[in-house]
């Protein structure tokens, strides 16, 4: 599964971890995040993301 | 005894009560020769509260400001809007001292606090937007993470319409002036520049977005209070519309040649090409890494629009400095920029390849094939390297005129 890091802050999200933080599941693709998903580092939105 | 250290009024209802550091010379890496200063502010309300602390070493000074204007049993509230240590170091033992009702911070900030100095005390937090009432007058808080910490946040006094903005707009510049308006227009410019290239630089989109935000929130500003350098109350609009141009990172005829050396041939070809540049009307800076420091290279690089590097090999590797001044420079991630890289060896020549692919890792648009030289180079070399220059030259003029 692919990791998509963020431009910003230089965060990994890796959908093997998901991020139980922000109430995201293991196993979500990143694709698969809500819209309204933010960095949970620097609160970037998905856009600022890009494939790691 | 009188004050040994005063508190100076910055508004209505507000005091600096920071400390001076006039002879701090290095910030992770990013030179400071004129040194700096760490505000923290008191806003007099009927609660009367602390903005920011100092770095450790400096309490007893901030301290001494403080019971210039009130007792320490006054305060009720302090507000921490960034965790990093140059304002928070003294803050547990300030907390201590001063037994204030509230200590507050963004819910990133209270999870930072509480990593760096795992102690038990209790700091609220706060939400984007919150306003917290002081009685008499209210602060509200805007988060803006990533300008430049996960933790920073600004707040905001509407009854004397300033703005406490931590890190932004802020500059290392050890004064006893502490207004704008007390100081050399070009020094403010030249100070705001290098610690913006330094700092802030890697968050422009960031600080894009609060520039934004805060006209969105349609606070009226007089007074921008930062955590470092002079407090600006002349030309607020001035230091804003210099963030606009620095975050947007828009290039300019201007190319930055830099360079590391060990017999004098990069350095050869290094000022040629710079020469070449500049008879196209390019304004150019030649850097030599054997002299000059990495935050005046990124300072340079921040209005460019061409970087041009080049290196001996040594080793089967760049000159160490080279290398140095390439990862500071890869990491404060400036953008828009195209370039190419030089160098002489004296049997593998890794280095030219080298440069060339930390420039791509770090997005810059490779437009000229990179030229190096066995040894010393001959007159035919250094034409190479004229005509190396006039290419750079020319297309940094293709992508002004898009």
């Amino acid at each position: 599964m692919k990791k998509y890091v963020c431009g910003i802050c230089g965060y990994v999200y890796d959908p093997d971890k998901g991020d139980p933080d922000g109430g995201i599941s293991r196993g979500t693709l990143f694709e698969k995040l809500p819209a309204d998903w933010t960095c949970p580092v620097c609160g970037a939105s998905k856009e600022e993301f890009s494939p790691e | 005894m009188s004050n040994v250290y005063s508190a100076i009024k910055v508004s209505d209802h507000v005091y600096w009560v920071g400390a001076i550091d006039w002879t701090i010379r290095d910030f992770h890496g990013y030179t400071t020769p004129h040194g700096s200063t760490y505000n923290a502010y008191l806003v007099m309300a009927d609660e009367i509260t602390l903005i920011d602390t100092v770095k450790a070493p400096f309490k007893e000074e901030m301290i001494a400001r403080i019971k210039s204007v009130i007792d320490l049993s006054q305060i009720k509230y302090i507000i921490s809007n960034h965790s990093e240590m140059d304002h928070s170091g003294c803050l547990p033992e300030v907390i201590d001292i001063i037994k204030p009702k509230k200590v507050f911070a963004s819910a990133v900030g209270v999870k930072t606090l509480q990593e760096l100095f795992h102690d038990q005390h209790e700091i609220i937090p706060v939400k984007d937007g919150e306003i917290l009432s002081l009685g008499n007058m209210d602060l509200t808080f805007m988060e803006t993470r990533m300008i430049h910490w996960p933790d920073s946040m600004f707040t905001y006094l509407a009854k004397d319409q300033l703005l406490f903005s931590q890190d932004a707009f802020g500059m290392h510049l050890a004064t006893l002036e502490r207004f704008d308006d007390e100081i050399p227009a070009a020094t403010l410019e030249y100070e705001a520049a290098t610690y913006y290239a330094n700092i802030v630089l890697p968050y422009s989109p960031v600080v894009l977005k609060a520039l934004e935000k805060v006209t969105k929130a349609g606070w009226k500003i007089k007074f921008i209070a930062p955590d470092h350098g002079p407090v600006w109350r002349k030309d607020i609009s001035g230091i804003i519309s210099l963030y606009q141009k620095w975050a947007g990172q828009k290039p300019t005829a201007k190319a930055v040649v830099v360079y590391a050396t060990m017999w004098h041939s990069t350095e050869k070809m290094a000022s040629v090409i710079a020469e070449s540049i500049a008879q196209e009307g390019i304004k150019v800076k030649l850097m030599s890494m054997n002299e000059v420091h990495r935050s005046e290279v990124v300072y340079e690089v921040l209005n460019a629009g061409a970087l041009i590097v080049g290196s001996s090999t040594l080793n089967n590797n760049i000159l160490p400095q080279m290398a140095d001044v390439m990862i500071y420079l890869k990491g404060l991630k400036p953008t828009n920029l195209i370039g190419a890289a030089f160098g002489s060896y004296g049997w593998s020549g890794e280095s030219v390849r080298d440069l060339e692919q930390i420039l791509k890792d770090m997005k810059v648009e490779i437009v000229a094939p990179s030229v190096s030289v066995k040894h010393v180079p001959d007159n035919s070399v250094l034409e190479k390297c004229h005509e190396f220059g006039k290419v750079i030259a020319a297309e940094l003029k293709k992508r002004l005129a898009t």
